[in-house]
């Protein structure tokens, strides 16, 4: 589904990622943790071709990345849904259409039926109508979460989608990928929170990798 | 563009219009530049209608007509006159010729001297008034001829001075073209401008929609769509305002110029209502350039 082969990211001069090779397999649900730093926001751009390498050789749903023409990329993204650790939104649309953004720009309708069962099981349907910047750092990070999920996407790559979120709102979220993992989506998360993993590993076997000194390595069996 | 994705462009798509935020600015910018070029365009096309028909004019009534001056002392004006008219008479190609009689030439003479003016107690010379017919008159041998029977005549077959009228006919319709295209141009330019400023301070949206998996055709679709809608309303307003500036000139029956004579005629009218889909379709062009090289840069 997406796998890197000898990857390297350089930025300014500096190499941050640096002979980077792994491989997400179809249905299969893996953490990404490090210290801030490490490059694992990069990791997660690099995944959907937001960020391309400067070395090595990076396979989207078996197609190399540095191949894809810029309406390819669109494409892919459509299977890929992403979560930012930053929450970007369109802030003059109402946080539903929001959340249907995807769907909008790929020309499908079938999306708002599910929208309603979302927005309830993040909390937010009581705030469909609301615009953006009137929502606070978790709601955002719930909004973001339901969008990335709602085309029921292939892979969801999420970046720290639980920082501003309390312990029972992290763990109905994580249930909501847990779900989707189980129905064959392939989920990467990007977190520091080990309560998160451990209890991630008792629903489903995710494993765990960590970047350190610029490389990745399967870490797991200490948490 | 296919006739399918020109009709899709023009029915919009409601929710695709929706991702770009209204931008006060900028949408009056591209309005009020359409509308204000398009007023101009109106008087650039009036100007170069107006000169078509002016080289028209003066074409038919100078290309056929030529006049014969005859200056001769009181005694001989009538003996060197009627010998004029009989060469004349026996000259091939031409169709007519009389004789102005003194009213004519006080009415030729009025507008520099005023209507009094003492006709018998001036040297004025007499004028004849040629009529050519189609296949036309050898002018250096009616010239000999006139030598030899009337000293006092010389043939002015108007060819001096109407090439020059001709040609300044012709420099002004093509000014007024000219000015046409050039107004096209600078609003091309502008728009351009505005959808670039548009483009640029919606880096956050074209960011986002990106992510969500839009294609650069989806999301310049949404831009295109709005500029060119707002072109479109603007060069309306300007069209209609042009016209009405057009219809309040003087009339040119009233005075008579060629500046009073600066409208529309007839079906003329219709050709402003033109401008405002010229001005979509600029537009239209601009602001696809415009967006796709902006994407291409906000890669």
């Amino acid at each position: 589904m997406i796998a890197f082969e000898n990857v390297a990211y350089s930025y300014g001069g500096g190499e941050l990622l640096s002979e980077v090779s792994l491989r997400l397999a179809p249905g299969s649900f893996h953490f990404l943790t490090g210290p801030s730093g490490a490059g694992k926001s990069t990791l997660l751009k690099l995944c959907y071709a937001e960020l391309l390498p400067t070395a090595g050789r990076i396979t989207l749903f078996d197609r190399e990345v540095r191949s894809l023409d810029r309406d390819e990329v669109a494409r892919m993204r459509r299977r890929i849904g992403v979560v930012h650790q930053d929450c970007q939104f369109l802030d003059h649309l109402p946080l539903a259409t929001n959340v249907t953004l995807p769907a909008m720009v790929s020309g499908r309708s079938s999306a708002n039926e599910d929208l309603q069962d979302l927005l309830n099981w993040v909390g937010l349907a009581p705030l469909a109508d609301a615009l953006p910047p009137q929502l606070s750092g978790g709601e955002r990070q719930r909004a973001a979460v339901a969008r990335a999920v709602i085309m029921s996407p292939d892979v969801v790559l999420a970046d720290e989608p639980t920082g501003n979120l309390d312990w029972e709102m992290s763990l109905r979220l994580l249930t909501l990928l847990v779900e989707l993992n189980k129905m064959g989506k392939t989920i990467l998360i990007a977190t520091h929170d080990l309560n998160l993993i451990r209890a991630a590993k008792q629903q489903v076997p995710a494993r765990v990798l960590r970047i350190a000194k610029r490389r990745v390595q399967l870490a797991g069996a200490d948490l | 563009m296919k006739i399918l994705a020109l009709t899709q462009f023009l029915r919009g798509d409601k929710q695709a219009d929706r991702v770009v935020p209204p931008s006060g600015h900028t949408a009056w910018l591209t309005s009020f530049t359409a509308a204000t070029m398009t007023f101009l365009a109106v008087f650039a096309l009036a100007l170069s209608l107006a000169a078509g028909r002016l080289a028209e004019r003066w074409g038919d009534a100078l290309a056929r007509s030529a006049t014969i001056r005859i200056s001769a002392p009181a005694g001989q004006m009538d003996a060197q006159t009627r010998a004029v008219l009989d060469v004349l008479a026996i000259t091939p190609g031409v169709e007519r010729a009389r004789a102005m009689d003194d009213a004519e030439q006080r009415a030729l003479l009025e507008p520099w001297f005023g209507p009094n003016l003492p006709l018998d107690a001036l040297p004025i010379p007499r004028l004849v008034e040629v009529t050519e017919d189609d296949t036309g008159y050898d002018a250096e041998g009616l010239r000999q001829r006139l030598a030899a029977e009337a000293p006092g005549a010389v043939l002015d077959d108007h060819t001096r001075w109407r090439k020059p009228l001709a040609v300044a006919a012709g420099r002004l319709r093509m000014l007024g073209i000219t000015s046409i295209l050039l107004i096209g141009a600078s609003m091309a330019a502008m728009i351009t401008l505005a959808a670039n400023a548009a483009l640029a301070a919606n880096a956050q949206v074209i960011r986002v929609l990106r992510l969500v998996g839009a294609r650069d055709a989806y999301i310049a679709r949404a831009f295109v769509r709005r500029f060119t809608l707002r072109a479109l309303a603007g060069s309306a307003i300007g069209a209609v305002a042009g016209m009405i500036g057009v219809a309040l000139l003087p009339s040119a029956d009233v005075a008579g110029g060629f500046l009073t004579g600066l409208g529309f005629q007839g079906a003329g009218w219709l050709l402003p209502f033109l401008i405002p889909p010229a001005a979509a379709l600029v537009a239209f062009f601009a602001t696809r350039f415009a967006a796709f090289r902006k994407l291409k840069e906000l890669t």
